[in-house]
């Protein structure tokens, strides 16, 4: 008895260190201090349950842990910075998979006698769990660039994806009902699969953040079903507080972009139908600048922002930005960086970029304190970034953009925008900053760009 | 550890009273966190909710068949690939975020 009590003490430790783990990551200062009690929980939790629960089979166990940590280490130590998004939606596809295999196994394991509320959560921690799984896959695939970024559209797209969804929780229902029904189970499971891959393949890549949270959210809601299941109650926590951080970005993202959660997983925002709102017939010019002409407006400024997105990730520009900022304050210029809430794949998917290149982390903006300095700044270099500048989110009610909060980059004294080309951005609006008198738009790479106005700089 | 298979209905009422009160923490707890750190806190919470490899071990503890047995084992190397991974490159992306000029520290 007194066994069964120290163990649970051990996970009111591990729930402990879970927790401590989190408010760690409350500033930069604690946040290593965060992820070490989390490793420590971790090692706790996993110590208490096998002194708990006699594995006959450890050479199985230990198998399974050394596979795991053959994928594992290699990711961890190798991965390029611009690619902790992918990584991510993979560790949302690997975790969530998990739990619905336990799941699975648990439902073969109680087999045929199941009560119906331990039914009613396996069957929904089931669905969760394994369209989790495909649609995480299917963001991995989007965002590893396997797979065009585009949202796939077609008629009656919402109409195909609820009934999917629909068929799943009816036949989860039949389950509830009647546990032993166990030939409807691949079936609920199938539905449950297609639906996450039809659900991600409706979204576009700048919707990343967004459905990248909502998946995080999925996968630890499912985790913490899976502990109501065990009477496990470490595993409710865990999940949940995984849950309710997923949930939390959802929603910073979603009011970033001034979208509701349907809206982003079921609008399909990014499809080639938004474009038809550019067919007024004014054929605009924009004057292409040279990056030698960037160098000279930047001579005089005493203050310089950096806008960055996703265009830099893929350009992987983030070094040679850095550069220009080490270039820039040689000369006694202050520079700062503007970061939108969504901009780049993944939310702080720009703080992790430059913070890889060096960049210190006290120079990097909020939106509103950045707007506040937009006035008093000499030039605003806007680095493949595009809807998040647009003044359309405040101007035109028709616009898709509109009420999205935006970076003000227009009231720079002059905005230099880095494009690779005058495409509109990924919401399918043009931009009007391009052809305001004080804007100079420069063409190419990102990185190509940045460099040769460094160079230029140097001269 | 007794397995319970039927939960009783105090199990079930006491369940949801965590799930309540961890819900509320955890969103306390991330509304707090620094805007700077996302994509960690992302890595780490995905890690810590990986501790569904204790759920694994426990299905492992009592496999009725072998179907069952392997789909734990794979959880298993799933969740701890995860859980290293996870805490790992967390540990990566923390060890980047640093302040310059008047060192790093305050």
């Amino acid at each position: 008895m007194t066994h069964e009590v120290l163990i649970q003490y051990l996970y009111v430790l591990a729930a402990v260190l879970f927790i401590l783990s989190l408010k760690g990551m409350s500033e930069v200062k604690t946040a290593r201090w965060g992820n070490w009690a989390g490793s420590a929980g971790m090692l706790v939790a996993i110590i208490a349950t096998l002194l708990a629960y006699h594995v006959e089979r450890y050479d199985l166990l230990i198998g399974a842990v050394i596979v795991g940590a053959i994928i594992g280490v290699p990711i961890a130590l190798k991965l390029p910075m611009t690619a902790v998004p992918q990584r991510t939606a993979m560790s949302h596809a690997f975790g969530s998979l998990a739990v619905a295999l336990v799941g699975t196994a648990k439902y073969y394991q109680l087999y045929p006698d199941i009560d119906t509320f331990t039914m009613a959560v396996l069957a929904s921690e089931m669905i969760l769990g394994y369209l989790t799984f495909t649609g995480s896959c299917i963001a991995f695939a989007k965002l590893q660039e396997l797979i065009s970024g585009k949202p796939l559209i077609y008629p009656g797209r919402n109409f195909v994806s609820i009934l999917v969804l629909g068929i799943a929780v009816v036949l989860g229902l039949a389950l509830v009902v009647d546990p032993s029904q166990s030939v409807l189970l691949p079936f609920m499971i199938g539905f449950a699969l297609l639906f996450g891959f039809l659900l991600v393949m409706g979204i576009g890549g700048a919707d990343m953040p967004t459905v990248i949270a909502i998946l995080n959210s999925y996968a630890g809601l499912s985790a913490a079903a899976l502990g109501f299941v065990l009477n496990n109650k470490l595993l409710i926590v865990a999940g949940t507080l995984d849950g309710s951080s997923g949930f939390i970005l959802a929603m910073l993202m979603c009011k970033a972009m001034n979208r509701s959660f349907i809206n982003v997983l079921f609008g399909g925002v990014g499809a080639p139908v938004a474009k038809a709102g550019t067919g007024a017939g004014e054929a605009r010019t924009v004057v292409a600048y040279s990056p030698e002409d960037v160098a000279a407006i930047l001579d005089g400024a005493r203050l310089v922002m950096i806008v960055p997105g996703y265009g830099m990730a893929a350009a992987q520009a983030q070094h040679a930005v850095k550069e220009l900022e080490d270039v820039l304050e040689a000369r006694g210029i202050t520079v700062k960086y503007a970061i939108h809430p969504v901009a780049g794949r993944m939310p702080g998917h720009m703080n992790v970029l430059l913070a890889e290149a060096q960049v210190s982390y006290d120079k990097l903006l909020e939106m509103d304190e950045a707007n506040l300095l937009f006035p008093e700044c000499e030039v605003a270099i806007v680095v493949g970034a595009n809807d998040i500048t647009n003044p359309a989110a405040r101007t035109k009610p028709d616009s898709p953009l509109y009420g999205m909060p935006i970076l003000d980059v227009e009231k720079a004294r002059t905005v230099v925008f880095i494009k690779r080309s005058l495409a509109a951005g990924f919401a399918g609006v043009e931009n009007e900053l391009f052809y305001l008198p004080h804007t100079m738009m420069v063409f190419g790479d990102a990185k190509k760009v940045v460099t040769e106005i460094v160079n230029a700089l140097k001269k | 550890m007794p397995e319970h298979t039927t939960l009783t209905a105090q199990d079930i009422v006491v369940n949801l009273l965590i799930f309540l009160m961890a819900s509320f923490l955890g969103l306390e707890l991330i509304r707090h966190v620094s805007r700077l750190l996302h994509t960690p806190l992302m890595s780490l919470t995905n890690a810590i909710s990986s501790v569904s490899v204790v759920a694994a071990l426990i299905v492992l503890a009592n496999p009725k068949n072998d179907l069952i047995m392997w789909l734990a084992v794979i959880a298993v190397a799933l969740a701890m690939s995860n859980v290293i991974s996870g805490f790992m490159i967390t540990e990566r992306i923390l060890l980047m975020f640093k302040r310059r000029g008047g060192g790093e520290r305050e």
